[in-house]
């Protein structure tokens, strides 16, 4: 190569080495528009996505509002549970997470991914709860793994301070299911978030939940909170006070024991529910806290059907108790004298229909025919008022109508009349069904709920109230008790004399030598009242001899109802009481609404009476922080 | 030898040293920054990189005062051996985040690949510069340098290191762009290349790894999986554009300093300055980078001889190159290829190398300053 060519050589590439260069330098000015664009045309966008990268809301759950009889007694209050959570935002494997996590606290890992998967939630960072009431240890181990997206949530449980008293009425909490999502009653609640679905839990869900809180808070990319940025605190739900009065309570379950059945009690001048049992009954306090899957279905599966709420949900044959009903509507519709002859057996239509004492009454008025409870004088005057006015006076009483007491998913019962056969059968009514009817047997229902409401209005000279299991509540943000104020019903129309007669007939069923009741006479104090006998089966019209209670077997054996007011001057207290396949209902029932009604007579005594109640609730939570002494 | 010591320095491109020594404080001010100030028994990452720059000013001078035709001397015996350490790791390497880049040699970690691309920037000088001709290259006189380069590109691609690999061929096509292909040749070549893409794709895309195959993907249509591969350039262009006009300042800064933004202390180093400097310190460090490179590129014309002129270009094609893929990749303009930022990103074997390689081209111009003398 000689020189010159060399040169020209160099030249060539020096050029090109030029060209190359500004081809260089031109992309640095390309990098140096693209970050031009990004950082300050552009900046506002992006500092918004850091800011919701770094910045994140978490909600606060409120405390629930706890749940107090109605002289303060806590009946339901919360206690602290660690539990464990899983935020899925932050868990890049969620099986390789839920491995760690379970290794490390010496659990089984499948029923953790079970519900991590089941509650995958649609709200973002929202903590998912796997496992609840870790142990003080537990929680150590995992706050110290810092494992991302496994965090420990200090949560609030229920606490059933009575046990499995009250079951029923208090209820249990639950996970918010998809419906009540849906359910505008619920707007503003979160999923995952227990609410209340049974008993009063339920009913003052809204109440008692109270509000949640947000915390804003700066986490890192794994999720970790770096510090808090704004608090915005939850408002505590309300506390509920309820009707119910602890030691009548206790006594109402004691009294039925562990045998299948109900009891409630009233105050017939507000409706207020005194107390509340049903049997079989629940651990209300474990459901709350969450159970397996096994122990839930033992539950439903029970063949004594614990879930049910007898009070409110079952609806029997009332029985004789029903006969007070009846006779009501003889005393406003027909002529006097209500008399007629007992022979212990009624013919009818090609038919013999029985009295439930073989020998007869013999002659019987109306007064006695109550006490006495003779079912041949109310088939005979059934029949000569038909079934349309029975149906008519009935359901003045309440009969075949939902008592409208706050809780859900109660029972009207059935009131049967000529155009309620028509519209549920499509059949006519036949006589011979008015004469089961007056005596409280074949169609006709009523729950425990009915008959203590009937019971109660009988004792309030007919006048009626609407049932209810709330006193009132404890107002978080005015710090003030508000009182609900008793429903008034319209009174029942019949006139005041014929009440009277009623409620002379009842004190005598308890207090004449000849009375049904005689079983729940008292020496504390005078009791009226009725009692039942519901038929589970239809005695065959040949049968002459009831037979002995001990040759039937249980499930067979008719039902025992008792319903009773006292004290009989100035009635304060009306009780409803059924034991299911107790036999007849005076000596079964009687005594457990005696033992009820003197155990509200006995604490009565030392507690204030309902006009004070709210000062007297307010000085407790100024000085005992809200706990009865 | 010890003659020619003192000349370094006499004759030494200060400007180039001083660009060189303020992006390497950034680079070390920045890891700093991002990472934590104690680790479980191990010394802080801005430390070893401290360490590491010390060990890079050594490789600097030491091929700063090597006379470049000297080491072109070398330049096969250099091409071959690390064409056999590439076999070596292979076989041997060791796989680190998914790719079998590292090789231990005595206690350290090293990735084979970063001096194999210098040695071939040497090798492809040293045959373009001894065969240069005034009409441009014929088809079949790039046959050998073709292979050449096919070799290691083949070795770095099956790591899979796909910035490497798309690195050794950038640098190629730069060199032939100096040198001058004829266009005859140059459209046969083209024609061969586009008869070859569908058997070469298939080559290619299988022997990337799955989440390669996802960055790429995720490049066409990002967001479309923003907690997956795409997360990366999401987080980054989040810094980017929070750090605004002025930046958060130094130490500041949500996106790196609560880790929403991985990797800020190698691959995405560039988006933690930009979120704590903002664009103002983003145009500094362009302009210094810009002057690396321009400094560079006045090298090459300058240089003695054509074979100073591949060598000078080959090496500012290489570090340009990592500053492209790097700056596009955290802008969010390219997929996201693992690349360092030349001088800034932590990580020893890069590091060095580049330095390594800034010592010779600073030789380039020492050796025609020199040549002035003579």
């Amino acid at each position: 190569m000689i020189p010159v060519e060399r040169e020209a050589l160099s030249w060539a590439l020096r050029r090109r080495l030029t060209w190359a260069m500004f081809a260089m330098l031109a992309v640095f000015a390309l990098f140096l528009l693209r970050s031009w664009f990004l950082q300050v045309l552009s900046h506002d966008k992006y500092s918004a996505l850091a800011q919701s990268n770094r910045v994140r809301t978490v909600v606060e759950k409120p405390e629930r509002g706890l749940v107090f009889d109605r002289y303060g007694r806590p009946l339901v209050d919360n206690v602290p549970s660690f539990d464990l959570a899983l935020v899925l935002d932050d868990v890049a494997d969620l099986s390789a997470t839920v491995e760690q996590v379970a290794g490390l606290l010496g659990l089984e890992p499948e029923p953790i991914r079970e519900a991590a998967r089941r509650q995958r939630s649609t709200i973002p960072y929202l903590p998912v709860t796997v496992r609840k009431n870790l142990t003080l240890r537990q929680v150590a181990d995992v706050e110290w793994a810092h494992i991302p997206g496994v965090v420990v949530l200090a949560e609030t449980e229920r606490h059933h301070i009575y046990g499995e008293m009250a079951a029923h009425l208090l209820g249990y909490v639950g996970e918010i299911t998809e419906r009540q999502l849906a359910d505008p009653a619920y707007a503003g609640v979160l999923p995952g978030t227990r609410v209340g679905q049974y008993g009063v839990e339920r009913s003052f869900d809204r109440q008692l939940r109270g509000v949640p809180g947000r915390r804003r808070i700066e986490v890192d990319a794994k999720g970790f909170e770096v510090r808090e940025l704004g608090r915005e605190p939850p408002t505590l739900g309300n506390d509920l006070y309820l009707t119910i009065d602890v030691e009548v309570q206790k006594a109402a379950e004691e009294a039925l024991g562990d045998r299948r059945g109900a009891v409630v009690a009233l105050d017939p001048k507000s409706g207020e529910v005194l107390a509340l049992v049903s049997r079989p009954a629940f651990d209300a306090e474990a459901i709350s806290r969450g159970i397996s899957p096994e122990d839930w279905r033992r539950i439903t599966a029970d063949p004594g059907r614990p879930l049910l709420n007898r009070v409110v949900q079952g609806a029997y044959p009332p029985g004789s108790i029903f006969k007070v009903a009846v006779a009501s509507a003889i005393m406003e519709t027909l002529p006097e004298p209500y008399t007629y002859f007992c022979t212990g057996q009624h013919p009818f239509m090609g038919r013999t229909y029985r009295d439930w004492k073989v020998q007869g009454h013999g002659r019987i008025d109306l007064f006695r025919a109550i006490v006495e409870s003779c079912d041949v004088f109310f088939y005979e005057y059934g029949d000569r008022l038909g079934i349309d006015t029975i149906a008519d006076y009935a359901s003045r009483f309440g009969f075949g109508a939902r008592t409208g007491i706050d809780l859900a998913g109660e029972n009207s019962g059935t009131l049967p009349s000529t155009q309620w056969k028509e519209e549920t059968k499509g059949e006519i009514w036949y006589p011979g069904e008015t004469l089961s009817a007056a005596i409280g047997q074949g169609y006709v229902t009523a729950t425990p709920l009915q008959i203590a409401a009937f019971m109660a209005a009988v004792a309030n000279d007919g006048k009626r109230f609407v049932p209810s299991v709330r006193l009132g509540l404890w107002d978080h943000a005015t710090d003030r008790f508000i009182a609900d104020v008793p429903r008034a019903l319209s009174p029942a129309a019949v006139s005041p004399g014929t009440i009277r007669t009623l409620q002379t007939a009842l004190k005598a069923v308890v207090g004449s030598p000849h009375g049904t009741g005689t079983a729940a006479r008292s020496r504390v104090t005078t009791i009226a009242g009725k009692t039942g006998t519901a038929q589970v089966v239809a005695l065959a019209d040949d049968t002459l001899h009831r037979p002995d209670l001990e040759d039937v077997p249980v499930r067979l054996r008719d039902h025992a109802w008792f319903a009773a007011y006292a004290p009989t001057d100035d009635p304060r207290i009306a009780v409803a009481v059924l034991v299911e396949h107790g036999g007849h209902g005076g000596g079964v029932a009687g005594p457990v609404a005696r033992q009820v009604i003197e155990a509200f007579m006995a604490a009565e005594k030392t507690r204030p009476g309902r006009g004070t109640l709210p000062e007297y609730l307010a000085s407790l939570r100024t000085t005992a922080n809200g706990y009865a002494p | 030898m010890f003659s020619i010591d003192r000349r370094i320095f006499a004759h030494m491109d200060w400007r180039l040293v001083g660009v060189m020594g303020v992006i390497l404080v950034l680079g070390i001010s920045t890891i700093y920054s991002v990472t934590p100030q104690w680790s479980h028994g191990g010394t802080p990452l801005y430390l070893k990189q401290a360490a590491w720059v010390a060990l890079g000013v050594v490789a600097f001078l030491a091929f700063a005062a090597l006379d470049y035709d000297r080491l072109l001397g070398y330049a096969y015996y250099l091409y071959w051996f690390s064409l056999g350490l590439l076999v070596v790791v292979a076989f041997l390497g060791r796989e680190g985040m998914g790719a079998q880049r590292w090789v231990d040699v005595a206690g350290f970690s090293i990735q084979p690949s970063e001096p194999a691309k210098l040695a071939l920037i040497l090798c492809l000088a040293r045959y373009f510069s001894t065969r240069l001709g005034s009409e441009g290259y014929r088809f079949r006189e790039l046959l050998l340098p073709a292979a050449m380069v096919g070799a290691p590109f083949v070795l770095i691609l099956r790591q899979p290191d796909l910035g490497s690999a798309l690195m050794v061929l950038f640098v190629f096509g730069m060199m032939l762009l100096v040198v001058g292909v004829r266009r005859r040749s140059l459209m046969l070549g083209s024609l061969l290349a586009g008869m070859a893409l569908p058997f070469f794709w298939e080559f290619f895309w299988h022997s990337l790894k799955s989440y390669q195959q996802n960055r790429l993907k995720i490049f066409f249509n990002p967001g479309s999986d923003p907690l997956g591969s795409g997360y990366h350039v999401t987080q980054s262009k989040i810094a980017i554009g929070a750090g605004g006009l002025l930046g958060q300042g130094y130490l500041q800064g949500t996106q790196s300093q609560l880790k929403f933004l991985p990797e800020g202390h190698t691959d995405f180093i560039f988006s933690v300055f930009a979120e704590q400097w903002g664009f103002l310190g983003v145009t500094v460090l362009l302009l210094l980078f810009a002057g690396l490179v321009y400094r560079g590129m006045d090298i090459a014309r300058k240089a003695r001889d054509p074979a100073g002129m591949l060598v000078a270009a080959g090496i500012v094609g290489m570090i340009s190159f990592h500053i492209f893929v790097n700056l596009a990749m955290t802008l969010g303009l390219a997929p996201v290829v693992g690349v360092p930022l030349p001088l800034m990103s932590y990580g020893g074997t890069s590091l060095v190398t580049t330095m390594a390689a800034l010592g010779i081209l600073v030789n380039v111009r020492l050796q025609r300053r020199l040549a002035l003398y003579r």
